[in-house]
């Protein structure tokens, strides 16, 4: 049954819902792992339900699974409005779908049990990251032939940015990825010391700055015009941008370990280009919220837009805090501390997570043909969003340096003032804060997802052939 | 509209053949990590036993592993030293602990000496971590009593108040499979960790009997004590 609409947009609507549950679901591991480490009885004595089993859970479902689906959504929407044609294969898109879903669901079943390859951000065992290798080229392919196929002359930015991504993450999952396997789910890395942490941490800044920075930023790229209704700023920063970023953003991971058993010429070459990398992302930043030059009084009336030009915000004030703790002075306190998962917050929130709900409600009132459910909720969801990711780095940025400082600190004896317990009995506070940023964050999700829920009940316009999956 | 630019040649037939963008894209994405990565396999100065071959363990011709002594150098993890690592693994324990010492006068005086590549060759993956929610266990080895480690992870607010550390009950009564740890040894072999035959056939027999917790204990009581480090030696630039 070939479906009658001009584009293949039931897989996008599908991928969009799924970000949206992924969203609610990923956040809420987030506030109970946050919890945990403010009242750690709340590990209950579970070991599935530890935060060092969770906390895997947590950024596999908020990167993967929310971060993943978006990408695909939007990725999938884009392309196809940019090139004027259909996707190349319909039944490949929802073999992506369907795979994607399925890694997702057994990350949530492996990861608890402790099946774990114990690289960050990179956790799942051979069997899946083997699947995860397999859907993302079925991404890929269909990405690619589908701008082979296009009516358009020019390949629109957006889709440089997908495309950057896509490259770049297959090139990482593969060489990270690479272990022996030793049963059905357990493998060591075949790389090990001083090799492994810098191929573990090109992997881990990688995976920030190609799938949630490049690929987010095609989102942008796409979805800020459009929401505004105005051409992008300027064409020559965004070639700029895309090819700086795509250049300098692979050289970032060293910066990582700085002051480590890595040599020192590694990680002083990371954080240099760390520094220079200001300069692109600014620019890009600059370029989207340029675009609204002239039109800045949409924002008081289109929320969904103010999603769009916050996280442009969050994501040049990320972009600048990242170069700075990556100067080594600056380093040698932040490293090991709150500060760090304060700064990848600001981005993972800020940023990601409101680029995201931008162009997912966009996307979801194209798709369905109508206007949201309500408006007003839009608006609630936008400042839970940022007063909890305010709170959430805030109390972190407390921490984090009131941890570094502790653990330097020497009194007038010339010994240690402070033992490690103490710095931990210090950061309850802090710890608490950061649980009622995360909840209220968390609650912008609730939020949405019911917005969301309630629109697609009420379009009337719902496509009929939508009911059921077409599969052509 | 303001911003009308004819772009370079180049770019024009980057935005006109997605194959062009391709290459030039995945060309382009490839360097970074070329230049920092591949020099880190082959240049000498990456590990410090290249200069000073002392840090490792010259194990000599039938000695097994149980004949190593503290301080004799760095060598692989015994059947139930890696057992433990493999819990510390599964448990997430890097999440919140890290293995690497810097080189400052603080962590110096808190933690040891500073931690050497050389001294996690053998650890396949890194255990280096991120992040210190709990303190650095780098050289935690022989710090502690194996019963104060018991107890530790058991309840570790009844040894140390202020810990945020999940408890760990059940490491008491969950055994290690000697079967298991067999196979995950010939697995590190075929990847250049040096066991011998002997080695993986007495592994079986070294896990024989043991909980989680003597295995988790056994790794946490070896980790930084493998090589005598002089604090008079420049190890590294």
């Amino acid at each position: 049954m070939e479906t009658t609409e001009k584009y293949h947009f039931d897989v996008v609507r599908w991928f969009s819902v799924a970000a949206v549950i992924y969203l609610v679901f990923g956040t809420l591991v987030g506030v109970l792992i946050a919890s945990q480490l403010a009242w750690p009885v709340l590990n209950f004595d579970i070991p599935y339900l530890t935060f060092g089993r969770l906390r895997p859970l947590h950024t596999n479902a908020v990167i993967f699974a929310f971060g993943g689906c978006a990408l695909m959504a939007t990725a999938f929407y884009s392309v196809q409005r940019t090139c004027g044609v259909k996707l190349w294969s319909n039944k490949l898109a929802w073999f992506t779908f369907w795979g994607w879903n399925l890694i997702i669901v057994s990350a949530v079943v492996t990861l608890p049990l402790g099946l774990t390859s114990g690289k960050e951000y990179a956790e799942l065992e051979w069997p899946i990251d083997i699947a995860i290798a397999v859907v993302w080229i079925s991404y890929t392919v269909n990405f690619v032939m589908t701008i082979a196929n296009r009516k358009s002359s020019h390949i629109y930015v957006s889709n440089w940015f997908f495309l950057g991504m896509m490259i770049m993450i297959t090139y990482l999952h593969v060489v990270n990825s690479l272990a022996i396997p030793v049963g059905m789910f357990k493998s060591y890395s075949i790389f090990s010391g001083v090799q492994d942490a810098m191929i573990q941490w090109w992997w881990g800044h990688n995976a920030v700055g190609f799938y949630l920075t490049a690929g987010f930023l095609g989102i942008m790229y796409y979805f800020v015009p459009k929401q505004a209704n105005r051409p992008m700023f300027s064409y020559r920063l965004s070639v700029i941008h895309f090819w700086a970023l795509t250049f300098g953003y692979v050289w970032l991971g060293a910066h990582h370990l700085q002051y480590t058993a890595l040599p020192d010429w590694t990680g002083s070459l990371g954080a240099a280009i760390s520094i220079a990398m200001i300069i692109p992302s600014w620019g890009g930043a600059i370029n989207g919220l340029m675009t609204l030059s002239g039109a800045w009084d949409k924002l008081r009336t289109d929320y969904v837009l103010r999603f769009l030009i916050a996280s442009l915000a969050f994501y040049a004030m990320s972009t600048f805090e990242g170069p700075i703790m990556s100067i080594k002075t600056v380093n040698a306190l932040s490293h090991y501390t709150d500060w760090t998962i304060g700064h990848v917050h600001s981005a993972a929130l800020g940023w990601v997570g409101m680029v995201a709900a931008g162009a997912l409600y966009h996307m979801v009132m194209k798709l369905w043909n109508t206007e949201m459910y309500s408006t007003k909720l839009i608006n609630v969801h936008f400042w839970l969003a940022t007063v909890g990711t305010v709170i959430y780095i805030i109390a972190l940025w407390i921490s984090g340096i009131m941890q570094g400082l502790m653990w330097r600190d020497y009194d007038a004896f010339g010994t240690l003032t402070y033992t490690f317990a103490e710095s931990v009995a210090a950061m309850h506070p802090y710890y608490v804060m950061r649980v009622v940023g995360g909840f209220l964050y968390m609650l912008g999700g609730v939020v949405m997802l019911y917005n969301v829920v309630m629109t697609i009940r009420q379009a009337s316009t719902y496509p009929s052939t939508s009911a059921e999956p077409a599969r052509a | 509209m303001a911003d009308k630019i004819y772009s370079t040649k180049l770019q024009d037939k980057m935005e006109r053949n997605v194959w062009a963008l391709i290459l030039m894209s995945a060309f382009v994405l490839s360097i970074g990590g070329i230049v920092e990565i591949v020099p880190l396999f082959y240049l000498k100065s990456t590990m410090e036993h290249n200069e000073r071959p002392e840090i490792m363990w010259d194990r000599k011709e039938g000695q097994s592993l149980d004949d190593w002594k503290a301080g004799d150098g760095i060598r692989p993890y015994r059947a139930l030293e890696l057992a433990g690592r493999d819990i510390y693994i599964r448990e997430g324990c890097y999440l919140c602990h890290s293995q690497m010492i810097r080189p400052f006068r603080d962590e110096k005086e808190r933690y040891g000496h500073y931690s050497l590549a050389s001294e996690s060759i053998y650890d396949h993956p890194f255990q280096w971590g991120s992040k210190r929610t709990g303190p650095d266990l780098a050289r935690v080895g022989g710090k502690y009593s194996d019963e104060w480690h018991v107890r530790h992870m058991i309840a570790p607010r009844s040894v140390v108040p202020e810990s945020v550390m999940p408890n760990y009950p059940w490491l008491v009564t969950a055994m290690v499979d000697g079967d298991t740890i067999t196979g995950n040894m010939k697995g590190l072999k075929t990847i250049g960790v040096p066991y011998t035959d002997a080695d993986i056939a007495a592994a079986t027999a070294a896990v024989n009997g043991k909980s989680e917790m003597d295995a988790i204990v056994a790794y946490m009581q070896v980790l930084g004590t493998m090589a005598k480090l002089d604090y008079g030696v420049s190890y590294r630039d």
